[in-house]
């Protein structure tokens, strides 16, 4: 009994200790933002590179979500002759939870590993202990550029992602299954609100884009110089990432859309 | 002629293991001087201890007559400028090429035009002659070539201190001279002070003026390289004549060979 409410409170400490520590490493990345801001070379630098990494799989992967909730729902609808709701529907899906969503996770994968790995090896090479002996900061060097480049970049590949599944699914509503052309697009039109739904969508990404890219960045910059950290740095970057962008999306489809 | 470096009673430790106890040392301005002795016996963390990377628990280190475990973030770095460092495997930017290299501190720090700091890095690179593989990455050269892009990008700011960490560390006998000379030769160009740490005796007493030897944290026995040669210091000879045994035994410490076989009271 003893032994498990130690643990308990170790744990606890541990925890707050770790978030303390994220935390005030989050604030630092923001204090220093403003110097990479003054040569925005090297933000749209990354946001080319970090938007590149997850172009493609970004746009496979809303061609066959969109395909397939295109299939799925003309499926149901049509059973109470409700077909022409596709569009809408679709739209409504992919721009309120599925493009936000996906895409993070699909940055999480792709990019954030990437950046993970990236900035470890960089710390294991020495690179960054050389960066600051040579009165450079890694933090707004190396570290700033690549977070507003992928805070930058996700509500753009969340909407790639939207727009990409809303013809996926157009292909297999109107194209295959001979939906109205007409009625697809109206439909889409008049039940997709922009300041409701598209705007809650881009903030959904820009808050997952912070929190991905974060995670990325700190588990790279923490970690312990050695391949099997680095290794464990990444892994550690899909699962936290993951779970905070499907914890932050309760919250904020909650905060958005709950009564 | 004033030291440039001046380390004074410095205690260093992590945690509960003393790394550097009561030290105190000096580099003058203008000379090449040597940190040397056996692995783990501190002399990387003199090194770390001058560029300010870490803090001591006592004592101080000055550069320039500046302390530099009193500095703040700003300070320091304001002072690192006038510093170089050569890391022990380089440390170089593989995502950039060796002139992208070479270039990183200049156009971080200075507001030269571009075709001044292209005619800099080239200039750098003829020094370390390597000028022609400017085009090249990090990993399309050798180790001892990577050293030398390194040693380039440390004095691209003319640096009045240039720190070496083990240079000669894996290298060819060939690349072993070269930057062996390379460093004597910059440092007396530059007019800079330069601290070498390595073990590596043959090519260290060839270019240093001055030589510590450093065991378990402490200075052990210190003087020019002609004076270290014909030094009877025990640990100073074993070092320098690479002796298996000595003050620094062979065995690992603890029960001894006959104990373990049960050979009981025969050693």
């Amino acid at each position: 009994m003893i032994r498990a409410l130690e643990a308990s409170g170790r744990w606890t400490r541990e925890g707050l200790e770790s978030l303390g520590f994220a935390t005030r490493a989050f604030f630092n990345l923001l204090r220093y933002s403003p110097g990479a801001f003054r040569r925005p070379t090297l933000i749209t630098e990354q946001i080319h590179f970090i938007g590149n990494y997850s172009l493609v799989i970004t746009i496979v992967s809303g061609l066959f979500v969109g395909l397939v909730l295109g299939l799925q729902f003309y499926v149901n609808l049509i059973q109470f002759g409700a077909e022409e709701k596709l569009g809408p529907l679709t739209a409504l899906s992919l721009v309120r939870e599925l493009g936000p969503v996906v895409t993070a996770l699909l940055f999480a994968g792709r990019a954030g590993t990437s950046l993970t790995a990236e900035i470890g090896l960089m710390k294991a090479g020495e690179q960054l202990t050389a960066m600051e002996m040579m009165a450079v900061n890694p933090v707004q060097r190396v570290l700033a550029p690549r977070f507003w480049g992928g805070v930058i970049a996700m509500p753009v590949l969340a909407t790639v992602f939207s727009a990409v599944g809303i013809i996926g699914s157009y292909l297999v509503g109107v194209k295959m299954l001979g939906l109205d052309e007409g009625a697809f697009w109206s439909q889409m039109q008049a039940g997709v609100d922009v300041n409701r739904d598209v705007l809650s969508s881009v903030i959904k990404s820009f808050v997952f884009g912070i929190a991905v890219t974060f995670t990325a960045l700190f588990q790279g910059y923490h970690v312990k110089p050695t391949p099997a950290d680095v290794a464990r740095a990444t892994t550690r970057t899909v699962v936290i990432a993951s779970l905070l962008v499907l914890g932050l999306d309760f919250v904020m489809t909650a905060m958005m859309f709950g009564q | 002629m004033s030291n440039l470096v001046e380390i004074r009673d410095l205690q260093f430790s992590y945690g509960e293991r003393s790394i550097l106890s009561n030290l105190r040392m000096d580099f003058p301005r203008g000379k090449l001087i040597a940190v040397m002795g056996g692995s783990g016996c501190g002399k990387t963390t003199v090194l770390r201890l001058i560029g300010g990377q870490i803090r001591p628990q006592r004592g101080q280190v000055r550069v320039n007559g500046e302390v530099v475990n009193e500095l703040n973030t700003a300070g320091l770095y304001r002072l690192r400028r006038r510093m170089g460092m050569l890391f022990q495997f380089g440390a170089l930017f593989t995502d950039l090429t060796i002139f992208d290299n070479v270039a990183f501190p200049l156009r971080e720090h200075t507001d030269l035009p571009e075709e001044l700091i292209r005619d800099l890095v080239l200039m750098k690179l003829n020094a370390v002659g390597l000028r022609n593989a400017h085009r090249l990455k990090p990993g399309e050269i050798s180790g001892g070539m990577a050293r030398r892009v390194a040693v380039a990008r440390a004095i691209a700011l003319d640096p009045e201190l240039i720190m070496y960490d083990e240079p000669f560390a894996g290298l060819d006998p060939i690349s072993m001279g070269v930057t062996a000379n390379l460093i004597r030769n910059l440092n007396d160009a530059l007019g800079s002070t330069s601290i070498l740490v390595s073990h590596d005796v043959k090519e260290t007493f060839a270019i240093a003026d001055y030589v510590y030897f450093m065991s378990a944290g402490k200075i052990v026995a210190e003087g020019t390289p002609a004076e270290l040669r014909v030094s009877q210091d025990p640990y100073v000879k074993q070092f320098v004549n690479a002796e298996p045994d000595g003050p620094v035994p062979f065995h690992y410490p603890g029960k001894s060979l006959s104990d373990d076989l049960g050979l009981g009271g025969k050693r």
